[in-house]
């Protein structure tokens, strides 16, 4: 008996997308905003805000040890 | 018998996380990771200062539920207790591990079955990172330790993030290598982490898809720190060993977003059911793959192609469709699986990510991890004029993985409504103190979270006990991942006021 029936996968080729929100049958978790371009300068100015002062120094300082 | 596993399958997910204190590129990593497992075991009573981990190996099962309570003849006076933090290594409440790997803190998430929860026990780990580093930075005198979910520091160093899935053993081996290696070179498109700089140690400017792709050398192999293989054969179930073997794949990254993690444990359950029900027959191998992954990796408009030994060029999207177009036509065929819609959740997920992906790339980005960071850097290039070699791109790159939601770049996208999330915060905050209730990490969580004094130390595959009373340590196997799940034992261990009790509870047939 076969299972249950299942729509083909459907490729879209050269075909531009829905702006991003979860598939139908997502949970309802948070929707993705619509694209970074609309709020890209409040997106930045926020990153602005925590990104760490001194980056050459604070790359720099990203040492590691080799792991698995 | 083992049935062939679907998209549902015994499986887990090891993050070894990056470690630095701000401005002190030369403080001991193995100390530092020792301190972040030790005041996060202490804070919830957990002795870290002692051999807590049983790296003793098991006898096979006797008991028909799979229990039988052994007694070791080593006297508990005879061990003594292990002092050194760099040997720090317990089992939390929720049944994962938690213990310093080389010179990283490392999380081995609890076992599961199904892929939305290994997304939700990932999530804990990074829960419990991000309680660690608080705790830490509680302590007077205590210089500031940060970690990092990534894979990688840009100086020509990596650390893994590791799945494991158990397969059943009779699968024959060079049938996984055949079928996962064109599966794992191209992958990285839907759960790759991105990264700032090509090369090893990042020299040459820009942006590629994969965290890890750089760092493998071989297509098969044992070895996991020297000449990474795409498959590694390290062969060590954790179970009962002539009926399941479980692979270790050392060749994804360390996810962020949800639905990145999903579709990389989701699919490759999916690819490895396939495989082990011989669904897979046509040989999509693909010429030199180590050379082909790092091809795929330094192109993030996927227009890279990768030849095949049959002489087609394919792009990886088109090596991906083939197994997601492969995986619709076995599942249709069957009538058996148990957890319809957590892989109607990963074809569902699986299918729009590869169509977003082949349309604007970018329309990926809240879903896939390397979509969003390059969404990100690319706004900064724009707005600033940044070339790939700057300073500032190579900050946000470690920065996106910082564990500190104040400090994660990932996490302020996320507050803002930027990422499709499939956990709440209140189940990843359970998930961070409770085991998943349909695999053996639900025994081996409670005895935890029950009975921590007298947890004389634990493993995937035992926990022993240190009994008031008795001479000897009671080891207690649990070699079958799929026993001691809350149906089975929880009414038990309910009931068990004490270890003594439990133990006999668990030595009385059924």
């Amino acid at each position: 008996m076969p299972g249950q029936e299942h729509a083909r996968p459907q490729r879209r080729d050269e075909e531009p997308p829905e702006a991003p929100e979860p598939p139908p049958a997502a949970p309802s978790g948070a929707a993705v905003k619509e694209g970074l371009e609309d709020d890209i300068d409040s997106v930045l100015d926020e990153i602005d805000g925590v990104l760490e002062s001194n980056a050459e120094e604070f790359v720099r300082g990203f040492v590691q040890k080799g792991g698995q | 018998m083992v049935s062939t596993m679907t998209v549902r399958r015994i499986m887990g997910l090891e993050t070894e996380f990056g470690i630095s204190v701000p401005g002190d590129p030369l403080a001991n990593p193995m100390f530092l990771s020792g301190q972040v497992v030790s005041v996060y075991a202490a804070a919830h009573g957990i002795r870290s200062n002692q051999s807590s981990w049983d790296y003793a190996f098991e006898d096979p099962l006797q008991d028909a539920r799979g229990w039988h309570v052994d007694r070791d003849t080593a006297d508990p006076s005879q061990l003594t207790d292990i002092e050194d933090p760099t040997l720090a290594n317990v089992v939390l409440p929720n049944g994962a591990r938690y213990y310093v790997d080389h010179a990283h803190p490392e999380y081995s998430s609890p076992e599961v079955t199904v892929p939305r929860a290994a997304v939700r026990w990932d999530r804990a780990g990074d829960a419990i990172a991000l309680e660690s580093v608080r705790l830490l930075a509680s302590r007077p005198g205590q210089a500031p330790v940060n970690l990092y979910k990534n894979n990688a520091d840009g100086k020509g160093q990596s650390y893994g993030t590791h799945e494991n899935y158990l397969m059943p053993r009779r699968t024959p081996f060079p049938d996984i290598v055949r079928h996962l290696i064109p599966f794992f070179v191209t992958r990285q498109v839907v759960c790759g982490a991105g990264r700032v700089g090509l090369g090893v140690d990042s020299r040459v400017p820009g942006f590629q898809v994969s965290q890890r792709a750089d760092f493998f050398e071989t297509e098969v192999g044992l070895e996991t720190t020297l000449k990474r293989p795409i498959i590694n054969t390290r062969d060590e179930p954790h179970a009962v060993a002539d009926r399941y073997r479980r692979l270790h794949v050392i060749i994804g990254d360390a996810n962020l977003l949800d639905v990145a993690t999903l579709l990389k444990m989701g699919t490759t359950s999916l690819v490895l059911g396939m495989i082990e029900d011989g669904h897979l027959t046509s040989d999509w191998s693909i010429r030199r793959p180590v050379a082909a992954l790092q091809a795929v990796s330094h192109d993030p408009t996927l227009k890279t192609t990768v030849e095949l030994v049959d002489g087609r060029s394919m792009t990886a999207l088109d090596v991906q469709w083939m197994y997601l177009e492969a995986a619709r036509s076995w599942l249709d065929a069957r009538a058996d699986d148990p957890v319809p819609s957590a892989t109607e959740e990963v074809m569902r997920y699986w299918e729009d990510v590869l169509n977003r992906l082949g349309g604007d790339v970018m329309s990926a980005a809240g879903l896939v991890d390397w979509v969003t960071k390059l969404q990100l850097l690319n706004g900064y290039r724009q707005r600033d004029g940044l070339e790939w070699d700057d300073h500032r791109l190579a900050a946000i790159d470690i920065q996106w993985a910082d564990v500190r939601p104040e400090k994660g770049l990932l996490h302020r996208l996320r507050d803002r409504g930027r990422t499709v999330d499939l956990v709440t915060p209140a189940e990843v905050r359970a998930a961070q103190a409770t085991p998943p209730e349909d695999t053996r990490a639900w025994f081996r969580g409670n005895c935890v979270r029950r009975f921590t004094p007298q947890v004389f130390s634990a493993s995937w595959d035992s926990v022993v006990f240190d009994v008031p009373g008795r001479p000897n340590l009671q080891r207690v196997p649990i070699l079958e991942p799929e026993r001691g799940t809350r149906a089975q034992v929880g009414d038990l261990l309910d009931q068990s006021d004490d270890v003594e009790s439990l133990l006999r509870a668990l030595a009385t047939p059924e």
